[in-house]
């Protein structure tokens, strides 16, 4: 099926996604994976504290450093 | 205080990325001394502290991206991706079906632990084990918030390359927190 995807590349798309806009047809195949997958979503929780950590580390490492 | 010992009491902290971004201790000591350079060439007064240290890192950035694109013909050189082991690192996490190898563990709502320094001590030690070639372009995306376009063109990369490259970091990065600090035993 042209929607249908691995876990694998899945896991490309949520990483893709960190760096570039994924196309239509790469977004709905994610969505379609995610509902019907156990393991998917739980990577892309993870990619999403990722996000994060590298959010709060980038403020840590300055220019926008709390003041001491 | 004068102008040189404020500005010594930075170079610790600003060496520290510079030497993360860069992966060459020469190049690294090169950007931090022209920071100095421009510094004292421009001395402002700051109100305090956290003022100097913010103007700092905003020269540092530019003057690390100045570095990479002189260099860019270096760094690149062992950019292929080949012998990085990428491939056995997507054999560590999935199976030849496609599958995940095991479940991707619940990392929790870590908030508060994302802003510890023992958290950023070990995301550093994890960037700082990213092949070179990986580590400067995926810091090039997380710390001087380049485009993906413009790490193609700082360092004449297609984007193809890069998209690998990055994929690559981000996947290492992932498995090294997974090891090292989501999935270590708990603490209190």
């Amino acid at each position: 099926m042209f929607l249908r995807r691995t876990c694998k590349e899945v896991a490309a798309l949520l990483i893709a996604r960190e760096d570039r806009e994924l196309p239509l047809s790469e977004r709905l195949a994610l969505r379609l994976h995610l509902v019907a997958c156990d393991a998917c979503p739980k990577f892309a929780r993870q990619m999403l504290t990722l996000r994060h950590a590298m959010g709060q580390w980038r403020h840590y490492a300055g220019p926008d450093d709390s003041p001491e | 205080m004068p102008i040189e010992n404020q500005l010594a009491e930075h170079r610790a902290y600003l060496l520290r990325f510079a030497r993360l971004q860069l992966r060459n201790e020469a190049w690294a000591e090169d950007a931090v001394s022209e920071v100095f350079l421009a510094a004292l060439a421009k001395p402002q007064s700051f109100a305090n502290r956290s003022q100097l240290k913010t103007w700092l890192v905003g020269i540092l950035k530019h003057k690390v991206v100045d570095i990479l694109r002189q260099r860019s013909r270096e760094v690149h050189l062992d950019e292929d991706g080949s012998g990085d082991g990428g491939e056995e690192l997507d054999a560590l996490v999935f199976k030849a079906d496609g599958h995940f190898a095991s479940q991707p563990a619940d990392w929790g709502d870590p908030e508060q632990e994302l802003r510890s320094r023992q958290f950023f001590a070990v995301l550093e030690a994890c960037v700082e084990k990213l092949p070179a070639a990986q580590g400067r372009v995926f810091l090039m995306r997380e710390w001087l918030e380049l485009s993906c376009e413009d790490i193609c063109k700082e360092l004449g990369l297609t984007s193809t390359n890069l998209y690998v490259q990055l994929h690559r970091a981000r996947l290492r990065l992932r498995e090294c927190l997974d090891l090292n600090w989501f999935g270590r035993p708990a603490t209190t």
